[in-house]
């Protein structure tokens, strides 16, 4: 079985990025840049499936210009087969980007699909369910356990309130959340056997696919502020403030 | 203009972010009416019509929407939003799952978790895990947009009347089927609704230590929450996460025991009102967002204070 991981270059979870001055983007400039934490989750589900025996080959696809080579290449140090990046050349929006991925489905009928549930830039949440609908496929999302059963696909889902279990007819989609697994760090001899690794380059042409664009971005501005707050002596100062001078309890 | 509200339930009751969707939907300045998909989903179809300001409630109850299955849920509100311009759902869990379906399948974009409504087609919307807040205008003639609850108050849950029409298309994609689902049962009040929300992190140390929080829980009517830490250590089951990639929680108190203030936590707190934390350690940069910062051993500091509020 062929499982194919969508992999997002985005910020560092650990930069706090910050708008431009100017209010027209947020300021990427000298940023460390890393694979998506939800899209790191689901290469290691694909490759443990793979070390278990059920998926033969996993295939990471990106979406975005040549920089997001590198985020292709650190899948395929932690184990998936080869790569194909699509190349786009702004910032793909998520319908885009599951148009993109149909158009990778289509050429490469794979069983499982794996996309993170959000990316940590945009925030969307949009793009596995987007892809499920166009490819007419199920959808596991919010994952926190995948079992292949024949050709259905067993996937606890985190909800509210706690968990669901659905069964999925293959081929289907699978979301991650970060429950999931624990993801490995690559080795020094993976990463220099990723160096060997196909990587496919496809334009968006080549899929049948064309960029539309739904929503501009206006602009970008910091959060309101928080006042910074004060320090209480004892938990006595506490309980008196929050009586008496925010008056949230009685 | 028309503006077509997506009811979150249980299949029983209608839950309170329904009212926060429809706050966000009176924005848009169109007409409102509200969809239930659903089993056996009389009950929320009536509480639907009593919300105030609604036109029609439409209600399809069928076996095939039961658990929500998105592949059916989907299809379904596709088809019922050909009739409409917009179409709003809160950004729970549960619509989170299905609604970016729909925007698919009316081949538009999705514009997530929006916080404000600008003009009827540019709204505000966090981004980076709020570090920075966008202002995106859409394109698109049909939008499928989901709100973050606590962005908006909610509208009254009664005083009106609104008539109840029932939606016969049944969608059985074919593709999935639930098989069950381990639901924690609480007396507390909802994380996302509660006017007072306390959280314990990684220096609870363990899940029998979280019972330090039940008692100020108790006292203040409050729903207790967690960090991802404390999730993840397996302290607390999961929807009990508080962050970016968990629950967005805004009460008027909210409390973080034990909890460091990663950007990704105060992703899903900063806009309480007020906010307290409880760390020992005074450099924590949850003191950086908090009104009342004790720096205490919680071990010492939790149970004095359940004995004095
Ligand atoms: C993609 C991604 C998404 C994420 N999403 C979320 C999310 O949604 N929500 C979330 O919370 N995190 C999220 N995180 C994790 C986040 O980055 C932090 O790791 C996490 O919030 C830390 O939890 P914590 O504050 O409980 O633990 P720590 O950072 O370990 O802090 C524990 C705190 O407890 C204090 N402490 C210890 N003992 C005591 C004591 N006896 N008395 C008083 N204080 C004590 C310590 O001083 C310390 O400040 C995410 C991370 C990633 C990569
Ligand atoms: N440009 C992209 N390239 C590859 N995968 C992507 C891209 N954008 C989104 N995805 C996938 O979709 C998931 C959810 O993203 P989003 O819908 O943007 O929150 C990510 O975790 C990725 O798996």
């Amino acid at each position: 079985m062929k499982v194919l991981v969508a992999v997002k270059r985005v910020v560092d979870y650990n930069v706090k990025v910050r708008a431009k001055a100017d209010g027209s983007d947020v300021d990427l400039n000298n940023v460390k840049m890393a694979i998506n934490p939800f899209c790191e989750i689901a290469v290691e589900e694909a490759v443990r499936l793979k070390e278990a025996g059920v998926a033969t080959e996993v295939i990471a696809v990106s979406i975005g210009d040549k920089s997001c080579q590198e985020q292709i290449r650190t899948a395929l140090a932690l184990g998936a087969d080869r790569g194909i990046q699509v190349d786009v050349e702004t910032a793909a929006e998520p319908l885009v980007v599951a148009k993109l991925l149909k158009g990778v489905v289509d050429k490469e009928a794979p069983q499982l699909v794996i996309l993170g549930k959000q990316s940590i830039d945009g925030d969307n949440n949009q793009t596995g369910q987007m892809l499920g609908a166009l490819a007419n496929m199920p959808q596991g999302t919010f994952a926190s356990e995948v079992v292949i059963d024949g050709d259905k696909v067993n996937v606890t889902r985190e909800v509210d309130g706690g968990l669901q279990t659905v069964s999925l007819t293959l081929p289907a989609i699978v979301t991650t959340d970060l429950r999931l697994n624990e993801p490995r760090y690559a080795s020094l001899p993976n990463i220099m056997k990723a160096k060997k690794k196909q990587l496919d380059v496809y334009t968006a042409d080549d899929l049948g696919v064309t960029v539309t664009k739904h929503l501009t971005q206006v602009k970008v501005v910091p959060p309101p502020e928080r006042q910074e707050g004060i320090k209480v002596a004892d938990v006595d100062e506490l309980v008196d403030k929050l009586k008496n001078e925010a008056k949230v309890i009685s | 203009m028309s503006t077509l509200v997506i009811a979150e339930h249980d299949n029983s009751s209608l839950k309170a972010a329904t009212l926060n969707t429809v706050a966000a939907a009176q924005q848009l300045g169109a007409d409102i009416d509200i969809l239930v998909v659903g089993g056996s989903c009389g009950d929320v179809a009536t509480a639907a019509a009593a919300v105030p300001g609604v036109g029609k409630v439409l209600v399809a109850d069928n076996a095939a929407y039961e658990h929500q299955l998105a592949e059916n849920v989907s299809q379904l509100v596709a088809e019922v939003a050909t009739g409409y311009d917009n179409v709003l759902a809160p950004a729970t869990p549960n619509c989170k799952n299905f609604m970016p379906r729909v925007a698919a399948l009316l081949d538009v974009g999705q514009i997530s978790d929006i916080i404000a409504v600008d003009s009827p087609d540019t709204f505000q919307r966090p981004i980076y895990a709020g570090n920075v807040i966008a202002t995106v205008q859409s394109a698109d003639a049909k939008k499928v947009i989901t709100v973050r609850t606590t962005a908006f108050d909610g509208v009254p849950a009664e005083g009106g009347s609104a008539s109840v029409e029932s939606v016969d298309s049944v969608h059985d994609a074919g593709l999935s089927s639930f098989v069950s689902e381990e639901v924690a049962e609480s007396d507390r009040p909802e994380l996302t609704s509660a006017s007072v929300v306390i959280s314990g992190g990684r220096g609870m140390q363990n899940g029998e230590n979280f019972k330090l929080l039940d008692g100020i829980a108790d006292k203040l009517n409050a729903a207790i929450g967690a960090s991802r830490a404390a999730v993840d250590a397996g302290f607390v089951p999961n929807d009990m996460q508080v962050g970016q990639t968990g629950k967005i929680v805004a009460p008027d108190l909210y409390i973080a025991v034990g909890i460091s203030g990663a950007i990704q936590h105060l992703a899903g707190m900063k806009d309480s009102k007020v906010i307290v934390a409880i760390n020992k350690d005074e450099d924590a940069p949850i003191f950086q967002v908090s009104d009342y910062g004790l720096v205490a051993d919680l071990f010492e500091a939790l149970p004095e204070l359940e004995s004095k509020i």
